[in-house]
């Protein structure tokens, strides 16, 4: 009877406890603003160059960019950093009818910008000026596309700058972590993270530059994304009068790449002048386009995302061991990603650290992310969905992406469908299959010698070397011409 | 005379097309400005472009604010803002108000301790050391972790942050239209009834913080460094993220005595932009904000910082590259001359255009980088005009420094020409609108410049200010500030470390 009494009060107590909801969860949220994303439109000219053109309205300004393929990783092993010097300079060396210097003056007193870039997969010219102006700016960012003059003395200036950048580059712990760990996921000599060195730069000519930009640069190359105060259809008919003629070349082709992570074990970098070690795992990750993308997603939500995943609470908030902490199963969209799990921690703690996020790891298949832990990675992202897609340059700028990488228009739609399929099922396989302690290199940036242990104490220990190269010319002249 | 005439008109055009939809009297439509009751003022900007809002809550209080031996204080607070209220993150909150205040005896007596100058005991530290854990460790078995950040995810909860300087506080995010009634919950109670749970954890975290963004940094070292040599009295001399003594020392009783100092409603401005409609939204954010409690402003009179009349010099002898970094003090962001210092940081530093890119990057070809800029450490009390830039190899700060000083003698010498003072002014005009296109940068902008003046209408009437610079105020600030008595060098040197074989 008592017994019987006491599960009776027990349920009754369950009961008011479920119905009592916290004073958060009893504030109503109403239905979400009916919400249609303006799509931009696409045009494709007969010559290949395809064309966004995205209207927005609010205020009286215009922003276009022309992304165009082929990057530093097409670049050659034994001229390292041309692309970057390409990016630089063709902005700085100015056009056939104008030097750099004469278009930063008519450019500024605008207050309006056309800049150039070269990345790894691509080159960009973008401009962005106020609407009255556009006529002017645009004249300039065709000039600079179709007749663009390399000028040797902006190529010795964009040169000095580089090798100020190479001298600099291991002063920063983060940054030698960041760079060195990506060598280790992707191999030292692959095109995505190989560096530029005193001699591969000096290397670079301006018949370089110029031979690049005969290859690369023609329409059926390009994606062009123009948002702003205008009307389509006018800007349609300039844009088509501008490029439309412009014949058709070589398309550029996607190189052949190797991928061959460093060995799973431990990597170290000594740096006497810190007291905190810049700590990174990586591994081979994956791309967009491969169906366990969406469960990766919401993994990495949970395990290092934000302030409520795994990571952030047991590392940094239970164990107050680091600032910094997080990453995941990076997903890129046409390469494989990097898997990346990153954090700094007192000197003192290294180890501590490093065995506090292996069991973190080790917990992923006895303690399986919870349905609990699911459902809070999902309602992040699918909350926050509207975020992707809230104002039209970003909306311009996820179709561009897709253009370029192949990818269906309707990615982001996709995007959130499979977000919401995936099951406790799914994040545990994905865990399993892409993130292991056993296949990681790890790499710690840091002071040795105040080490709570020695790294070896956890296993094998590999030192790396990152001593830059000195010029040809000697260590204090680097090479001028 | 046609042409004259019509280049005469030119600025005039580029203006009216920024006076469109992007003017004071356009915003004053969209903009409501409330103060409620309790002091604290809130204003909203209707921008339906999407159905999400983003909001800046900036309190008037940073670690200018600090007191003394406590460096670092209103940075921890900011961080403890995210730990949860009496009903958020906690299991059972009367059981842990009596174990926080248990883990807070504990503290006091091993700090007593662990400070006393003569007779300590190190046994009795060790055991006292042992107690504060083990009362933290009870206090803690009551603490829903990171809850307060889990429901602002888990709703959509984007960019979500926080900043310290030492002038203010802020914080922020964005989030979907209807989540409004529930932020305007999730904010005010922050600020309603916040918990130091968790605080001594956290304080590691700070304490991480600091080893990164400045012991590991050759920057950060010499930062500290230089602010340091450039005030002598003011408290701007200290660094926001605190002295490594005083983080190891502070407790949650002074985190809360600091809120409750500080964090008072007139103290606070909080900024809504985005989907809103501030007939509906007001009430909402009144009901829920105008429950903080007002109290009295807090004596406020930190030590002015006294003449420089001396010329200071810091010298980091790093193995890390050199780089050179130089300021002049000047007065606070409500003195006259305010918009000429803009100015100035302009024409020197904007674009390739500028004066330093153009004569150390491009023409001497001694320098990589080279700006000027202003508003440092902060803006609310005398502060520095500074000059940085990164030497290139093969060339020495000593060669920075001259090129630099003598563009600032033709700064003093000649008027500058008339295209430069344009580009200055039609720049001014553009960045404005440039930041007007998203709710974060907005909610920022306008609720900084209530804040700072009371009135959001400045952050429009400082462009205004910028146009009316002429080249005699330019010459004339400058001839008053950049004065070698008036100037403090910092430099990371490592010529002495190459020479001993360093790298």
């Amino acid at each position: 009877m008592k017994r019987i009494l006491t599960t009776a009060l027990l349920i009754s107590l369950c009961v008011s406890l479920a119905g009592a909801q916290a004073p958060w969860q009893q504030i109503p949220i109403p239905e979400l603003h009916k919400f249609q994303p303006q799509q931009p439109k696409r045009v494709q000219l007969p010559n290949g160059m395809v064309i966004f053109l995205q209207e927005d309205h609010e205020l009286p300004l215009v922003d276009a960019v022309a992304r165009i393929r082929g990057g530093s990783r097409s670049e050659t092993a034994a001229k390292v950093g041309l692309v970057d010097l390409y990016g630089e300079v063709w902005r700085t060396g100015g056009t056939k009818i104008q030097s750099g210097d004469e278009l930063d003056d008519y450019l500024e007193v605008r207050a309006a910008k056309v800049e150039t870039d070269g990345n790894a997969d691509s080159t960009t010219i973008s401009l962005s000026c106020l609407k009255a102006d556009f006529d002017d700016v645009f004249k300039v960012f065709n000039d600079l596309l179709r007749t663009p003059e390399f000028r040797a003395d902006k190529l010795d200036i964009a040169q000095k700058e580089y090798f100020d950048n190479i001298s600099r580059r291991n002063d920063d712990a983060a940054g030698i972590a960041g760079r060195e760990a990506a060598k280790l996921a992707y191999g030292a000599s692959n095109p995505y993270v190989r560096q530029a060195e005193y001699a591969t730069v000096a290397a670079v000519t301006p018949q370089d530059l110029i031979d690049w930009h005969k290859q690369y640069v023609v329409p059926n190359n390009i994606v062009f994304g123009i948002v702003g105060d205008f009307n389509s259809a006018e800007m349609e008919a300039k844009l088509r009068q501008a490029f439309a003629s412009w014949p058709k070349g070589t398309a550029a082709k996607k190189p052949e790449i190797q991928f061959t992570s460093a060995k799973p074990g431990y990597y170290v970098i000594n740096k006497e002048d810190v007291n905190q070690s810049s700590i990174r795992m990586v591994a081979l990750g994956t791309t967009r386009d491969n169906p366990d993308y969406y469960a990766l997603e919401v993994f990495n939500e949970a395990f290092g995302g934000g302030f409520s995943s795994r990571l952030f609470r047991d590392i940094r908030s239970a164990k107050g061991l680091a600032y910094s902490v997080g990453g995941g199963v990076g997903t890129t969209f046409d390469h494989p990603g990097v898997v990346r799990l990153s954090m700094g921690t007192k000197s003192t703690s290294t180890i501590e650290a490093i065995q506090a996020l292996f069991a973190d790891i080790d917990r992923l298949s006895k303690d399986p992310i919870s349905e609990d832990e699911l459902k809070r990675a999902k309602d992040s992202i699918l909350n926050s969905f509207v975020f992707n897609f809230d104002s039209p340059d970003k909306v311009l700028r996820e179709r561009m992406a897709y253009e370029y990488y192949g990818y269906p228009a309707d990615f982001l739609e996709r995007y959130r469908v499979g977000i919401e399929k995936v099951t406790p099922a799914d994040v545990a396989r994905v865990a399993a299959k892409y993130l292991h302690k056993d296949q990681l290199a790890v790499l710690v940036v840091g002071n040795t010698a105040e080490f709570d242990k020695p790294l070896a104490s956890l296993g094998t220990v590999s030192n790396v070397d990152i001593t830059i190269p000195p010029p040809p010319g000697g260590p204090e002249a680097p090479p001028t011409k | 005379m046609n042409k004259r005439l019509l280049r005469l008109l030119t600025p005039v055009i580029v203006l009216c097309g920024l006076c469109a939809a992007q003017d004071i009297s356009s915003f004053e439509k969209r903009i409501t400005v409330k103060k409620l009751d309790n002091g604290l003022t809130v204003l909203i900007c209707e921008r339906p472009e999407a159905p999400v809002f983003a909001f800046y809550t900036h309190v008037d209080a940073g670690s200018v604010q600090d007191p003394m031996g406590q460096t670092g204080l209103a940075h921890m607070f900011e961080h403890m803002a995210f730990k949860g209220t009496d009903k958020i993150g906690t299991k059972d909150y009367p059981a842990e108000k009596a174990a926080l205040e248990k883990v807070e005896k504990a503290y006091s007596a091993y700090i007593y301790e662990r400070d006393k100058r003569v007779g300590r005991d190190e046994a009795k530290i060790k055991r006292l050391e042992a107690e504060w854990h083990a009362a933290a460790d009870a206090a803690n078995q009551y603490v829903v972790p990171g809850e307060f950040a889990e429901i602002i995810e888990r709703n959509g909860g984007e960019g979500m942050n926080a900043g310290t300087s030492d002038d203010e506080t802020s914080y922020h995010y964005s989030m979907p239209e209807n989540r409004l009634q529930l932020w305007a919950y999730l904010e005010s109670e922050r600020f309603l009834h916040p918990v130091m749970r968790e605080f001594y954890k956290e304080r590691n975290v700070v304490i991480e913080e600091r080893r990164m963004r400045t012991d590991s940094r050759p920057i950060g070292r010499l930062v500290e460094q230089f602010i340091a040599a450039s005030f002598s009295a003011h408290p701007y001399h200290r660094p926001t993220v605190g002295y490594m003594g005083d983080l190891n020392s502070f407790s949650a009783t002074d985190a809360q005595k600091f809120f409750d100092e500080y964090y008072i409603p007139s103290n606070m401005v909080v900024a809504v932009v985005g989907d809103v409609k501030a007939a509906t939204a007001m009430p909402v954010i009144e009901k829920y904000f105008g429950r903080i409690p007002s109290h009295e402003k807090p004596e406020e009179a930190p030590t002015a910082e006294p003449p420089q009349n001396s010329e200071r010099t810091v010298i980091l002898h790093e193995r890390a590259q050199p780089v050179y970094l130089e300021g002049y003090h000047r007065p606070d962001y409500l003195a006259k001359d305010d918009a000429v210092y803009d100015a100035i940081a302009d024409l020197m530093s904007e674009g390739r255009t500028s004066r330093l890119y153009r004569t150390l990057v491009r023409d001497k070809k001694i320098a990589s980088v080279a700006a000027g800029f202003t508003g440092f450490p902060g803006v609310k009390y005398p502060h520095l005009f500074a000059f940085f830039a990164f030497p290139l190899p093969g060339h020495t700060p000593q060669e920075i420094a001259d090129s630099i000083h003598s563009e600032i003698d033709r700064l003093k010498k000649e008027d500058i020409s008339d295209d430069e003072l344009k580009m200055i002014k039609t720049r001014a005009k553009a960045n404005l609108l440039r930041g007007l296109a998203d709710n974060e940068g907005l909610a920022s902008q306008l609720g900084q410049s209530q804040a700072r003046y009371g009135d959001w209408r400045e952050l429009f009437r400082n462009v205004e200010r910028i146009d009316a610079v002429t080249k005699a105020d330019i010459r004339r600030v400058a001839n008053q500030i950049f004065v070698p008595t008036n100037r403090t060098v910092g430099i990371i040197d490592n010529a002495a470390v190459v020479a001993k074989g360093g790298q």
